[in-house]
């Protein structure tokens, strides 16, 4: 049995449940998720990628995912982040102007080009520039790019965050954090699929 | 920015080996210090420019490292080490990763030795008849990687029927969830070389 922690929070599971038994299997991925999600959401020197910067990212990434209890989540998050509560309108108007359905994207040239499949390229809107500024604007458009079509991205789209005033570390760590939600989301709609249907077993066993 | 002049570029999934080159700047292995090499975790990774580049954030590479290594590598119990490949390769495959397909498949069919229905994975898409087992592993893998995510209980009904525990559904939501983190730094950071 372990002291929850933001996936437990998050899927659901309960400290002593069977769900966190499994987990606590792999004691140190589950701990070393966590230590991702301290490092990327609340770092101790947020460096190259401001606090703000970093809860907005959260929320534009996760809404995309259109999973309303972690969007929740990191709504809340941006909103009790310095210089936050007044992008929360902004970021929610966007997740709804980038929403679709993924991966698409173009393969290399080749065999694979009969898979390319098209879809949105998503932009900021205008009127949203100014509350976002540059560097947000450019990494909602990345993001967004990253959460549906990976397979597009070239690099031209690096070229476009360092013009936004991206640094090299800067976009490791915003990579990162786009990257690591991806796996957050996935791991806590999956387990929350799992002991959902472990309820429902043991409603049938009478339990 | 990482000259791109020489990057040749497999246009198809493939088991061979291939090369990673970085878009943006690496850290020189002359300017790692001791921070660095504790992120990096194994210190032969300073040789890879993929982990040079994620070392620009040594506290975020220590921990993704750690978890990657305990979905796949921990094998005391759960899901056999071919089958969590296996999902890695499919997530892959759908996302559209070359270069992390390369190195999953190579390592699902070295376990399982059944490197020709690797290869049919590789070459006929997500969509390819493996066999049940291997079917729901990759079918769950693809809901996941979805966006939105499409798992839901059909694809725990399709695990359980053919054979697997909770725990190593467990095993194999962490691994296709995983290749979601892997397959979006490997894409958009760099690009494979043959």
């Amino acid at each position: 049995m372990a002291t929850k922690d933001i996936i437990d929070t998050l899927a659901g599971i309960e400290p002593g449940s069977s769900l966190d038994a499994i987990r606590g299997r792999r004691l140190q991925a589950r701990d070393n998720a966590q230590k991702s999600y301290l490092s990327l959401l609340e770092p101790v020197d947020a460096g190259d990628v401001s606090l703000v910067e970093r809860a907005a990212v959260a929320l534009f990434v996760i809404g995309l995912h259109r999973e309303p209890t972690m969007a929740g989540f990191y709504r809340a998050k941006l909103a009790a982040t310095a210089d936050g509560a007044r992008l929360v309108e902004a970021v929610d108007v966007e997740i709804a102007r980038g929403e679709t359905s993924g991966p698409y994207g173009a393969f290399p040239a080749g065999p694979l080009s009969v898979e390319n499949k098209a879809g949105l390229i998503y932009r900021v809107s205008a009127e949203r520039k100014p509350d976002l500024g540059a560097r947000l604007v450019a990494a909602f458009e990345h993001a967004h790019l990253l959460v549906f079509r990976p397979r597009d991205a070239a690099a031209a789209d690096m070229k476009a965050l360092l013009a936004a005033g991206w640094s090299n570390t800067g976009i490791v760590t915003f990579s990162q954090l786009v990257a690591f939600l991806s796996f957050q989301v996935r791991v806590v709609t999956g387990l929350r699929v799992l002991g959902a249907s472990l309820g429902r077993a043991n409603a049938a066993a009478g339990a | 920015m990482s000259a791109a002049n020489n990057v040749n570029p497999p246009v198809v999934f493939t088991q061979d080996e291939l090369g990673w080159v970085s878009w943006i700047d690496p850290l020189p292995e002359a300017e790692l210090t001791e921070r660095h090499f504790a992120g990096l975790v194994d210190r032969s990774r300073s040789k890879s420019e993929y982990f040079r580049l994620l070392v620009r954030d040594p506290e975020v590479l220590e921990a993704r490292t750690k978890t990657d290594k305990d979905i796949f590598y921990n094998v005391a119990d759960g899901l056999p080490r071919a089958e969590r490949e296996l999902a890695a390769a499919a997530t892959s495959r759908y996302n559209g990763c070359i270069y992390c397909a390369s190195v999953h498949a190579r390592f699902a069919s070295t376990y399982s030795k059944r490197r020709d229905d690797v290869q049919r994975l590789l070459d006929e898409g997500v969509g390819a008849d493996l066999g049940e087992r291997w079917n729901a592993v990759v079918k769950a893998s693809v809901a996941l990687a979805a966006t939105p995510i499409a798992f839901g209980p059909d694809n725990i009904d399709e695990l359980r029927r053919a054979g697997l525990d909770d725990a190593e559904i467990v095993d194999v939501i962490n691994g296709a969830s995983f290749f979601n983190w892997a397959n979006r730094l490997m894409l958009s950071l760099g690009e494979p070389s043959k």
